[in-house]
């Protein structure tokens, strides 16, 4: 029997990063799933509020990267103005659960809490995204998102740190990016399947680059590599998605679909998201 | 600097005014609106973020206020629908079209939705219909299937007129005016604050032996004021519907059938029943094995449930005329079918919650419910006392369904408040409401049925299985309503229909819309299209040809020699069914992958109780002050009795209806007019309103000395009543009142004519039946097996439209609800005890649906009125399965039809 005895809500990273030399904070930005997981009796001891912190919430655009602050809703990607290979993440970030859930949920939270089913890594896969940690006694350092998210509920993030951003490297000018969502209704579901997509075209309308990624099949989203070597000289008509392609995933059975659904339905997923994502 | 909250006060703009109020850290922002600053316009349904119905404005933007912390509201100005209504212009506009159009039935989600669209129409101030349907998608709506909030918030043009209610006239809802103020008072809603509150103890298994630990030095540590176990039930510590079922304990001694039945009852202050870990309770359990479906239940491995169900059968029931075998035998084409569906979770936004004190001696319980006079009786048994110690008070109802009519909360309630002799209060969680409720049955059933090559049905062999769950609730009636309704509303000569409920280690399955009949229609309905197609006849021409129609006996041997209207229902949908199917022609010759089905499906339901009483009684009068008093105990569960009741009582009385005083259900004031349930409202009550009204209205006359014809006028303590003889004026202020203040008086008590059904189910069951048939369009996009609504049209025989509405009303939120069951639903214990992983038709998933109301008069209706609550979802799911084999080629056999199976079923029928 328990209940929380502190409330911290800094306005600087500092007090953050020193607040969480103790143990005990669990940390709050928008509650989309802190809230949802505390079991009757199950308070933490206390909470870190770090929608407070100036600054934390921008997305900026700098030295070669944008930056998107930790404490950055949502809403936040929606309403930023971004350049065409992040329409991906946009579209993410419109389908997660519903608008007042993008209106207080964040993007670094959903990598932080880590479900197979996480809405926004797949994108971020697509757009070989980078997550920047702080703490006290170390700093910051800085991780790719799939070193970052380690299994299902499971990051790579210490008791002490904090993440301060995602870090999304310049794209090659001209990529183009989509995602695609499969859900059992329209609003306020959780994916049975989703697929990112960043693909870049030459003059010749052949794929120069690509970069696919599929979430909720394995415990954490996977990018496609043999796929994406396939893609590479190919035009969109011709793009086909074989089960060969899938071997990094190993999606299970729920109740959402069965794992074999899943592995059928995510080839067409990747074919229609990398031609939404090719085609102007 | 660092803000440090020791739960301290915080401060914020609430509706424009500073407010200041001490949290607790962790707090949600909900939690304090509701019980720190009595803003109890902010409605709880989960918790989780995943029913909208506590959005409020942050600084102007809609969120959850159960997912932000109290604290992060700090300097910040929160907007709720109370506040808005003060002062936004949008929100006032959005009160008048709401009541214009019906868009709040229980009014439980409606703050959320009207709070949604006010942040929408501050940006966006003419929304398209996708645009409401972005800005309120998450918001959950189980009573209106949305499509009455999308033309609100559209500002379509109203429907509803004020006016004198009369008869077939579409008056706004006369007690809507607190739904969207954010004024209602729900279940949770009525607790005095800083109440103390109950924390129920439930199994973890399905089936489980337990011990209980040392509970007196429980309350000691723990600082409670008491707690509750079997030991602590006075009375019988057994609860059921059906008198012959009586087989649910309040609180489970030595074992427990089910995962989330309870075995204890924590009574505390809030603050210590929030920090409570249930861990810490001293309990010890020993998971035993357990029925998790009906054919191990009814295996030799499987343990009893009770004593005296062999083989796990509850009961069953059989109807049977004719020759099915023979006839099956000779029958020119048949075809057979295997048809399954789950648990279906009523999920009702408002949890089941109440409060209950001790007033001289007594006891009373406000609680949410479907039936406050079979509470009153359940609670007479468990508590060991007389009937006239008790008093039940429903509060407004956040939805119903059919869980409502079985306790809950009430019995937890009465023992808490006779316990401590303090007011009490519960209100379940989301996932015990999902874990503890009835559910609508599982069904497994086998259906074989012949036609010659006439297309006349030739033989029809039904048997069916219902997971009962571990108790019976209302499972005898499911049994008993199967068999008569499983050949849907056609002529059948030659029939047998048999069904079972079947006890397993699941939660209790009891009502739910429809008492198995949306079940049975499925596998029905289904195999008359497999087999009209087998025929090489058209589906709607085959349902036309097989018709039940006025003078024909149904499969019980009842005949109707007036009011069957199930043929102009079918007839109705005759020209959208060849234009939509020659549009999906067109659409499907142009694309491969996305699919165009149309389907159709009929039903048929018989009003009220089967072959059983079922009275009502309505008491009403006219007090010294001129007022006329309608006892309406008829339970308004957003269904809308008490305007339906009202109207039909005011056309009886001949008085508008805007004269009438509403008393609502109350065990102490108001007679019992019956269950909200088995579409009997309307029909039943409505009956009687019409006897009290009729019989008030003679008294006037008589005392008046006026010819019948005599219109009345009741104003200003006057009643003024216009002959052909001229204007007579009886001033009533001087007549003698009785003790309820009377000076004119009616009590009026219908039951319905019936008789018993023969061992062969040969009988009359029901005075009267309502019929419905479903078109639909649909889009399967094949690669992903998902299945897209386009369109519905849904003709229903109602008889009598009392208010056209209202009846849409019904009609959508059917739909709505069928379509849930056909295509998403799907509870499983211990999987889906969520509104995330149990999914229900969001409003971005119910399509436009044009109603089709037709008016066949029934002879014991009143003004020739039908019931409808149920009959709106009967044809809905398997018009959806037919258009996906429309659509695809593939018979779905099984609800829920989730993308998963429907791809499954399409890669079958292609390999």
């Amino acid at each position: 029997m328990r209940l929380a005895l502190a409330f911290e809500r800094p306005d600087n990273i500092e007090l953050a990063l020193e607040a969480l030399r103790e143990p005990a904070f669990q940390v709050l930005a928008g509650g989309t799933d802190v809230f949802p997981a505390l079991g009757q009796g199950q308070l933490p001891c206390a909470f870190l509020d770090v929608t407070g912190i100036a600054g934390l919430g921008d997305i900026t655009r700098r030295n070669g990267a944008t930056r998107i602050g930790a404490a950055a809703t949502w809403t936040d990607i929606v309403k930023a103005k971004l350049p065409a290979a992040f329409d991906g993440l946009k579209v993410a970030a419109r389908e997660v659960g519903s608008l007042q859930i993008q209106n207080a949920g964040t993007l670094a939270g959903n990598l932080c809490n880590a479900s197979p089913a996480a809405d926004g890594v797949p994108p971020l896969l697509a757009l070989g995204a980078r997550v920047e940690v702080a703490s006290a006694a170390r700093g910051t350092r800085v991780l790719a998102v799939s070193d970052f998210i380690q299994g299902v509920r499971r990051t790579a993030l210490a008791a002490d740190e904090l993440v301060t951003a995602i870090v999304v490297p310049d794209q090659p000018g001209g990529s183009r990016s989509a995602f695609e969502k499969l859900g059992s209704r329209r609003y306020l579901v959780i994916s049975i399947c989703m697929t990112a997509a960043n693909i870049l075209m030459d003059a010749q309308g052949r794929i120069a680059q690509a970069r696919v990624a599929v979430g909720a099949c394995s415990a954490v989203a996977q990018r496609l590599p043999a796929l994406e070597a396939d893609l590479i000289g190919r035009r969109l008509d011709d793009v086909t998605v074989h089960v060969d392609h899938l071997s990094p995933l190993s999606p299970i059975d729920d109740v959402r679909g069965s794992g074999a659904y899943r592995l059928d339905a995510v080839q067409e997923q990747c074919k229609r998201a990398i031609q939404r994502a090719g085609t102007v | 600097m660092n803000q440090h909250f020791p739960s301290t006060a915080i401060s914020f703009e609430l509706n424009g005014a500073e407010v200041s109020a001490p949290a607790i850290p962790g707090q949600r922002l909900s939690a304090l609106l509701r019980e720190g600053l009595n803003a109890r316009d902010v409605k709880i349904g989960c918790d989780a973020g995943d029913c909208g119905a506590c959005t409020v404005l942050v600084d102007g933007a809609p969120v959850c206020a159960c997912l932000m912390a109290a604290h992060q509201a700090e300097g910040r100005q929160v907007e709720t629908l109370a506040g808005l209504c003060d002062s936004d212009p949008h929100a006032k506009s959005l009160t008048q079209s709401f009541q214009d159009h019906g868009a709040a039935q229980c009014g439980i989600c409606t703050p959320g939705m009207m709070v949604s669209a006010v942040a929408l129409l501050r940006e966006t101030p003419t929304p398209t219909t996708a645009q409401v349907q972005d800005a309120l998608g998450g918001v959950l709506c189980r009573c209106t299937g949305y499509r009455k909030i999308l033309d609100a918030v559209t500002q379509a043009p109203a429907i509803a007129k004020q006016g004198d209610g009369a008869l077939g006239t579409s008056i706004p809802r006369l007690d809507g005016l607190p739904k969207v103020l954010g004024q209602e008072l729900f279940g949770d809603d009525v607790a005095p604050p800083a109440c103390l509150e109950i924390l129920i103890i439930r199994s973890p298994f399905a089936r489980a032996a337990f011990c209980l630990g040392d509970l007196e030095a429980l309350v000691e540590t723990a600082g409670l004021e008491a707690v509750l176990t079997a030991a602590d039930v006075p009375g019988k510590n057994l609860f059921g519907v059906i008198p012959q079922f009586v087989d649910q304990p309040v609180f489970a001694e030595r074992e427990t059938r089910f995962r989330g039945e309870a075995v204890a009852a924590l009574i505390a202050r809030p603050e210590i029943i929030a920090a409570f870990d249930p861990a810490d309770f001293p309990v010890t359990w020993t998971e035993l094995p357990a029925a998790h479906d009906m054919p191990f239940a009814q295996s030799a491995a499987a343990a009893q449930l009770h004593d005296g169900r062999s083989g796990n059968v509850m009961c069953g029931g059989f109807v049977t005329c004719g020759a099915p075998d023979k006839r099956l035998a000779e029958a020119d084409v048949t075809v057979e079918g295997h048809f399954r569906s789950g648990f279906v979770e009523h999920a009702y936004i408002e949890p089941e919650a109440g409060f209950a004190q001790m007033v001289d001696g007594r006891v009373e319980v406000y609680a949410c419910t479907q039936a406050p006079v079979m509470d009153l009786e359940s609670l007479e048994t468990i508590l060991g006392i007389d009937a006239s110690r008790i008093r039940i008070v429903p509060t407004a109802v956040g939805g119903g369904f059919g869980s409502k009519l079985d306790i809950s909360v009430q019995p937890y309630l009465a023992l808490g408040a006779m316990k401590t002799g303090k007011p009490v209060r519960l209100c379940y969680t989301r996932t015990e409401s999902m874990q503890s409720s009835t559910k609508r049955h599982p069904s497994d059933i086998r259906l074989k049925i012949g036609a010659d090559t006439h297309g006349k049905i030739c033989g029809f062999d039904f048997k069916g299985d219902f997971d009962t769950g571990a108790y019976a609730s209302w499972g005898p009636t499911v049994a008993n309503r199967v068999p008569v309704h499983a050949s849907g509303p056609y002529a059948i000569a030659d029939y047998r229909a048999e069904s079972r409920g079947i006890h397993t280690n699941n939660p209790p399955a009891g009502a739910f819309r429809g008492f198995g009949v949306p079940q049975s229609a499925i596998a029905q309905e289904c195999l008359f299209d497999d087999l009209a197609e087998k025929l090489g006849m058209d589906a709607l021409e085959f349902r036309i040809v097989n018709a039940l129609e006025n003078g024909v006996p149904t499969v019980c041997g009842q005949v109707f020699n007036q009011g069957v209207g199930i043929k102009a229902c079918l007839e109705a949908l005759r020209p959208a069914w060849h234009s939509e199917r020659a549009a999906a022609d067109g659409f499907n010759a142009k694309t491969a992958t996305l699919r165009r089905g149309v389907g159709l499906a009929a039903g048929w339901y018989g009003c009220g109780n089967t072959s059983l009483p079922n009275p009502s009684t309505i008491k009403s009068g006219i007090r010294a002050d001129g007022r006329v008093v309608l006892h309406q105990g008829a339970m308004d569960i957003g269904q809308g009795a008490n305007t339906v009741i009202a109207q039909i009582f005011a056309t009886a009385l001949g008085v508008s209806v805007q004269s009438i005083a509403l008393v609502g259900a109350d065990t102490d004031v108001t007679p019992d007019a019956g269950k909200t349930s088995a579409s009997r409202q309307t029909f039943v009550s409505g009956n009687a309103a019409r006897l009290s009204g009729a019989a008030l209205r003679a008294r006037i006359l008589e005392k008046i000395n006026v010819a019948e014809d005599a219109s009345l006028v009741i104003e200003d303590g006057k009643i003024i009543a216009t002959d052909g003889a001229g204007q007579h004026v009886l001033d009533v202020s001087g007549l003698p009142a009785d003790a309820d203040g009377f000076v004119f008086r009616a009590e009026e008590t219908y039951d319905p004519p019936t008789k018993p059904l023969d061992e062969n189910g040969q009988g009359s069951p029901y005075a009267q039946f309502g019929y419905a048939a479903h078109l639909v369009v649909i889009e399967v996009d094949t690669a992903f097996g998902s299945v897209k609504p386009i369109r519905f049209v849904a003709a229903h025989d109602v008889g009598q439209a009392i208010n056209p509405m209202l009846v849409e009303g019904q009609v959508h939120g059917g739909i709505a609800q069928g379509l849930g069951m056909a295509l998403m639903e799907e509870y499983i214990p211990g999987r889906t005890e969520n509104l995330h992983d149990y999914l229900i038709p969001t409003i971005g998933d119910v399509p436009p649906i044009e109603t089709i109301l037709i008016e066949e008069p029934d002879e014991h209706g009143p003004y020739g009125a039908k019931g409808l609550g149920e009959h709106v979802l009967i044809p809905t799911a398997p018009a959806i399965l037919n258009a996906i084999k429309h659509a695809t080629g593939a018979r779905m056999c099984e609800v829920p039809a989730t993308p998963c199976r429907v791809r499954a079923a399409i890669l079958k029928g292609a390999s």
